[in-house]
């Protein structure tokens, strides 16, 4: 591990099984609102890679989002669909999928990350560097941007209008019809 | 890493090797800022009885110890001493786990409280504080969303209908508060240009927030006592309709760890709203002698709980229907217009001159042009709403009148 | 300081996991839930390039707060497509609303 530090080794480790063992966790169990909590703790473990990341607020967000918010959703999804959630604990072709997924792993690290990054290692001026806060992030999300800095202002407003777009279409997908239009189609 | 701060004492005691120090400072610190929130439980739950008991004219608890200063105590020892039940049917790890990510949540956010002033090095925080995260107003609205995850897990794991339906309500209910609470939370955030709580208040040295944006102030103060789930928006665990809500089949100390969250849940946000809107631990010679800061901020904290309390113990409980349309039609546009306004005229100060952008290093002189500007603004905003409030309840009640009139015409006519 | 490589193994093995999730897990929500795990997958491995390659520039953490963005659009549309098929025709299996199906 070079010379990397004691804790965050720890840190890492830890971090790194509670995201894999609440992936497992979300996909192998038959019990979905259990699967949610996973899929929690999982997330809790990437929110702490980017900790050490340096990128807490990336971390915040990923508490107050996926936490926060989807997994809430979910939970809710889960309880209104409570009465078939049981019934759907077999895989479909699993031996297939199974294997599908090991080869896809296999080939991500072995031709993808160990020839190309296996060798890394960043500079002093990388490792040491001032790295962007949470206002520079700020600045550069409502920023038009000039040759200096890089500027998100049309990314930012699109995300926003996309947001707002599934927001009411989530409302109109999912509200029960009305009275009226439930007699308008009989 | 350079050591300072609480591990720069540890090392000045005498114990040489830095790692170990660093080491000792952080267990030190870990037990001070999760020990005095559960320390102040006990007195929380006391204080609460009594002013309760002395809002609905009675004496309160007084039999155990002097005062009844032991009631707290003997009822610890009693919810210790009670059967632990988990339900046959329950889904055992997740029931059990409950009490305690509900109880944590509350006591994580005391991390990023800073209590006192403190002369540190350059780099470090000027305070006494947990840990001063860039992020803090950002970290308290995150670990705020685990408690809505735990009183969920505590209405599913009970596998109790009336659990669940007070989970539903819970997380309908909390969700929804949420937003007018980030959007209370942005506007001091704005105006300190940070979201690190050390600097929230340091920029209110010359001027708490709460005049410069009373209306964020009340917007934050409402819905963090919806958060809580108080009276009058205890619908949580409305007792005539839900018996008891997400908690019912809890019992003994799993039981009294819900309870006790609660209770802390509404001091900690008492806290937070004095370091947010009311300086914090700022106030007479809080540079001079540290330990004062401390004092003010548990005196400005224990203020507004207070309100806390005597709203929860005179305002009636809302229906569902009513706390979920104070919500979204009323809290919610407020708050929305209110930060857009805010933030139009704060950047045009700021740009005009009139207004200083490090709000630290300015002076009263300085930052009054933009505090009567933002008063103006809340008066005229609030004058507003009470102005259209006062039109619909006029509306309303000639309405009534209208119908109870032609109820009575339709009587005399049979 | 961590390797770099450790990172992205363990992304790459998230994003597997994910795959396998959204292939072989019948049920419509725990579908979702896995997509959300390859999401995650992709923003570890963003903000990993972005503080080991070019942490002076914004790119990185700006990226992965899009896909915060998307996650949450995804999640918003998704369950509520799955709650309309669970009410229309009390399945959440994917397979089996095929009404459309020509």
């Amino acid at each position: 591990m070079g010379d990397a530090s004691f804790s965050l080794i720890v840190a890492f480790t830890v971090f790194g099984i509670l995201t894999l063992g609440g992936a497992l966790g979300v996909i192998l169990n038959r019990n979905l609102f259990r699967g949610t909590i996973w899929l929690m703790i999982s997330l809790f473990g990437v929110a702490g890679h980017f900790v050490l990341l340096s990128a807490p607020f990336l971390a915040a967000v990923q508490v107050l989002v996926y936490i926060g918010a989807i997994a809430i959703l979910f939970t809710f999804a889960v309880m209104l669909t409570r009465s078939l959630t049981q019934i759907t604990d077999r895989f479909t072709r699993l031996w297939w999928n199974l294997g599908g997924a090991i080869v896809l792993f296999v080939v991500l690290v072995g031709a993808v990350i160990w020839p190309v990054w296996g060798g890394f290692t960043p500079g002093d001026d990388i490792l040491f560097a001032n790295v962007m806060s949470t206002t520079d992030l700020g600045i550069a999300l409502v920023d038009r941007g000039s040759d200096l800095r890089q500027g998100f202002v049309l990314p930012f407003e699109v995300a926003s209008l996309l947001l707002t777009a599934a927001m009411i279409g989530a409302i109109v997908i999912a509200r029960e019809a009305d009275d009226e239009e439930k007699g308008k189609r009989g | 890493m350079e050591c300072v701060g609480l591990c720069d004492v540890v090392l000045n005691l005498g114990v040489r090797n830095q790692e170990l120090a660093r080491f000792l400072a952080s267990l030190i610190g870990v037990l001070l800022v999760s020990g005095v929130p559960l320390l102040t439980v006990i007195i929380l739950i006391l204080a609460e009885r009594k002013i309760a008991a002395r809002i609905q004219d009675r004496i309160g608890p007084n039999r155990v110890g002097p005062y009844g200063l032991l009631q707290t105590v003997a009822d610890l020892l009693k919810l210790l001493g009670k059967e632990d039940i988990t339900p046959t049917a329950a889904d055992r790890i997740l029931y059990n786990a409950a009490p305690i990510i509900s109880f944590g949540s509350v006591v994580l956010l005391w991390a990023v409280i800073p209590f006192m002033y403190w002369n540190t090095p350059e780099g470090a925080a000027n305070a006494v504080v947990g840990v001063n995260l860039e992020i803090g107003a950002l970290f308290f609205v995150a670990i705020a969303s685990l408690g809505t995850l735990a009183i969920m897990t505590a209405g599913w794991a009970s596998n109790n209908k009336y659990a669940l339906l007070g989970a539903f309500r819970v997380v309908a209910l909390l969700v929804s508060y949420e937003i007018p609470l980030v959007f209370a939370l942005v506007v001091p955030v704005m105006f300190a240009g940070s979201m690190s709580l050390v600097d929230i208040v340091e920029a209110q040295s010359h001027m708490w927030f709460v005049f410069m944006a009373p209306l964020a102030a009340i917007l934050f103060f409402i819905s963090s006592q919806a958060e809580t789930g108080r009276a009058p928006f205890d619908l949580i665990e409305a007792e005539s309709e839900l018996i008891a809500g997400f908690n019912i089949e809890y019992s003994g100390m799993k039981f009294g760890m819900f309870f006790a969250a609660e209770f802390l849940h509404v001091f900690t946000n008492g806290i937070l709203m004095a370091v947010l809107f009311f300086g914090g631990y700022l106030g007479f010679f809080y540079k001079a002698i540290p330990p004062l800061g401390f004092l003010w901020l548990g005196l400005k904290g224990s203020l507004i709980y207070f309100v806390f309390l005597w709203l929860r113990n005179t305002v009636p409980r809302l229906r569902i229907d009513q706390v979920m349309n104070f919500n979204w039609f009323f809290l919610v546009p407020v708050s929305i217009i209110n930060i857009m306004v805010t933030s139009l005229i704060l950047k045009v100060m700021q740009e005009m001159g009139y207004a200083p952008t490090v709000f630290a290093e300015s002076s009263l002189i300085g930052i009054l042009p933009l505090t009567i500007v933002m008063l103006l603004k809340d008066a005229i905003i609030i004058g507003f709403i009470l102005g259209r409030l006062g039109q619909e309840g006029r509306k309303a009640r000639i309405e009534a009148t209208h119908a109870e009139e032609s109820l009575a015409a339709a009587a005399a006519g049979d | 300081m961590i390797p770099l490589w450790i990172y992205l193994v363990m992304a790459a093995a998230l994003f597997s996991i994910g795959t396998f999730g959204v292939l072989a897990r019948r049920n419509g929500v725990a579908v979702l839930m896995s997509v959300e795990l390859m999401l995650n997958a992709a923003n570890i491995n963003l903000v990993a390039f972005w503080r080991y390659t070019n942490p002076t520039e914004i790119n990185g953490m700006a990226f992965a707060a899009f896909v915060f963005v998307i996650a949450a659009a995804e999640a918003a549309v998704g369950l509520a497509i799955i709650i309309t098929v669970y009410r229309n025709r009390h399945s959440v299996i994917p397979e089996e609303a095929r009404t459309l199906k020509g």
